[in-house]
């Protein structure tokens, strides 16, 4: 089912939770809605719903104005953050439960309420889990009942809270993937929020960013990865490192360095410079268009071993990536004076909302002694 | 290696000597002994102190039936009664926002916090001959004070709050959210308080309507006020057992009480078996994956 979404806005008292969100989803979507915490988007999720009513806008579900439709009548499935089990349920009866409230002339017969669950707890892989109680069940086995629960109504649309927040690495891992095949084999149409950027550039056909309240940026993940709108989306996507610098006369120079690979036309004035950690690439300190930084930390992690840097034209400390593998890897350990060259920049108007962070210059870090 | 490390006593560090331990257990056991246990053990050696037949006379006697058969007869009407307004005023307040809810919160309390001679005091004011309503009353030949229906108000007013009390802190800690996802799914309000709402409440609402029911039963006070004394029609077992006791009947007094304290030690049993219930369905078994 699509979705419509025209100038949504919704206040808590003083608090503007949805400031103005038009977004359109297209049957047959996955969509994400990837923010911070705060950004508004459990709101929207719970304004689609049913369970919040916006207090401007229009929301327009398969066609047809659905403000102010009942939230039982939406035929929408919603999976909750802490899943929302009924703790007094069997996993049966919870997954029944969407066919039992139905009106008596739509309500299938117990036989055949009986053959659709357990249908559906065969497509989550828990048959024979039917007669537990949700607190005999692990965190994931308790995300797929919710789920299988959702799907029980047949909804014309599925919507998901934070799915796999409170899931180890590995379970969300593999639910993510299952959840993407579930989608296309089904042929649902998907909203899910989530904070964590990683699940939302995996998972999503189209990432829709918010910040307080408004939408930031929406795209194709690759999109939106490789050209952030605003810093607000550099940031969230991935890890940011930021310099300040200035363009003059159409050249840009950070801290009196020229850096090549800036966009054309930039008009005169301050800068800030972002760029993610594996696009810094380190040269021998001192070499041309490469800016000055000590190595404060290395710190492993298997394949792809983080640089800490300390330079003076930063405001923070420089996160670099670099392949452990890698020859020019050695040698790179804390102390080490480096040159920083940075690629793939991304240039934005304006300088640093807040005073550089106040990291001690880089002179007066001490090399830590081995 | 390491010189082998002698640990003279492997214990918890919050656990205290043992002789301290034993201390504060007898102290504790002591005076639960001196103070409850061998009170009620009087009332049972009382009732028999001349014999089982004796003892079967006294509560076999038409007025001490009487007593037991209105003091059922009150607890079957304000206990449901309180059951039914206990659940809603819980809803309310745990479910939905409103303003004034700590006033209500207050409200509920008072009968707490009032001695329950005032609580049958305020009936007699209304209702009582020369209260507000007592002409009215008097016109239309209904009895209230000094009365059965006297009684059972008094008693709702002073057992009121042990359902709601218990309900409202057991229904606000599991929130919303399954009620939310009941309306999604499409289930009605009514539909989401009979299969969702009410169900996670039972344990609650069991253990309130148990305490619910010993109070009505054992209430003195506020029925003292209202009741009239009226030996085989308005005594409850409590009032029975005080006439008696004034009447120098000692045997009959301890008898009706052995009944009464009886009811004590079955509310404590069931209430035991509730809280293992209750605990046994909330705690989380062994996750198994």
């Amino acid at each position: 089912m699509s979705v419509e979404l025209r100038g949504i806005v919704k206040r808590f008292g003083a608090t503007l939770a949805v400031d103005g969100i038009d977004l359109s989803i297209k049957t047959g979507e996955f969509v994400a809605l990837l923010g911070p915490s705060g950004s508004g988007k459990t709101t929207l999720l719970r304004i689609i719903a049913g369970l919040e009513f916006p207090d401007a806008g229009r929301l327009i579900l398969g066609g047809e104005d659905a403000a102010h439709a009942h939230v039982g009548d939406r035929r929408i499935g919603l999976v909750f953050q802490h899943y929302a089990l009924f703790r007094h349920m069997s996993v049966f009866e919870n997954v029944a439960f969407g066919l039992r409230v139905k009106s008596r002339a739509d309500r299938p017969s117990k036989a055949e309420i009986a053959e659709r669950v357990g249908r559906l707890l065969q497509l989550v892989q828990l048959e024979q889990f039917a007669r537990r109680f949700p607190n005999q069940l692990s965190g994931g086995q308790r995300q797929r009942v919710a789920l299988a629960r959702a799907l029980a109504i047949q909804p014309r649309l599925l919507l998901l809270d934070e799915p796999f927040g409170a899931l180890d690495a590995k379970v969300r891992k593999e639910l993510r993937r299952w959840l993407r095949r579930l989608h296309d084999d089904m042929g649902l149409t998907s909203l899910f929020v989530t904070h964590d950027q990683q699940e939302a550039l995996e998972l999503a056909d189209r990432v829709v960013v918010m910040n307080q309240g408004r939408i930031e940026q929406m795209g194709r993940p690759q999109d939106i990865y490789d050209n952030p709108a605003t810093p607000f989306v550099f940031d969230f996507i991935g890890h940011a490192n930021r310099f300040e610098g200035e363009v003059a006369g159409g050249r840009l120079r950070v801290g009196g360095v020229a850096v090549e690979g800036g966009p054309a036309g930039l008009s005169d004035g301050p800068v800030l410079v972002y760029v993610r950690p594996h696009h810094v690439e380190v040269t021998r300190p001192g070499a041309p268009g490469s800016l000055p930084g000590r190595i404060v930390q290395r710190l492993p992690g298997g394949a792809v071993h983080r640089l800490e840097v300390m330079s003076p034209l930063a405001l923070q400390p420089v996160e670099i990536e670099l392949a452990a593998a890698a020859r020019s890897a050695n040698g790179l350990t804390a102390g080490t004076a480096i040159g920083l060259r940075l690629r793939e920049i991304r240039v934005f108007p304006g300088s640093a909302p807040v005073a550089p962070a106040s990291h001690p210059p880089v002179d007066l870090v001490q090399p830590a002694h081995s | 290696m390491p010189a082998d490390i002698v640990i003279d006593r492997p214990r918890h560090v919050t656990a205290e000597p043992s002789y301290v331990r034993r201390v504060l257990l007898l102290a504790a056991l002591g005076y639960l002994g001196l103070f409850l246990l061998l009170p009620l053990a009087s009332v049972y050696a009382e009732a028999l102190a001349q014999g089982f037949a004796p003892y079967f006379a006294a509560i076999t006697d038409p007025d001490a039936l009487a007593a037991v058969r209105l003091t059922l007869l009150v607890a079957a009407i304000a206990v449901p009664l309180n059951a039914v307004f206990g659940v809603a005023a819980a809803w309310a307040i745990a479910k939905f926002e409103f303003r004034g809810k700590s006033f209500l919160i207050t409200l509920i309390d008072l009968p707490f916090s009032v001695s329950p001679v005032i609580s049958g005091l305020i009936y007699v004011l209304m209702f009582g001959a020369h209260g507000w309503f007592g002409a009215w009353l008097q016109a239309h030949d209904v009895k209230i004070i000094f009365g059965v229906s006297g009684i059972v108000l008094a008693t709702i007013f002073v057992t009121f709050p042990f359902i709601a009390r218990g309900l409202i802190p057991l229904m606000q800690q599991q929130g919303t959210e399954e009620e939310e996802a009941a309306l999604v799914l499409g289930a009605g309000g009514w539909q989401t308080f009979w299969r969702v709402t009410l169900p996670n409440a039972k344990w609650g609402l069991l253990y309130g309507i148990l305490l619910c029911n010993a109070r009505a039963m054992g209430e003195f006070g506020a029925v003292s006020v209202v009741s009239g004394h009226i030996r085989g029609r308005t005594l409850t077992m409590p009032l029975h057992i005080e006439l008696l006791y004034n009447e120098y009947d000692f045997v009959g007094a301890f008898a009706v009480a052995s009944l009464l304290s009886l009811l004590a030690l079955v509310t404590l049993a069931l209430k035991r078996l509730l809280e293992w219930r209750f605990n046994r369905e909330t705690t989380p078994k062994e996750a198994i994956r």
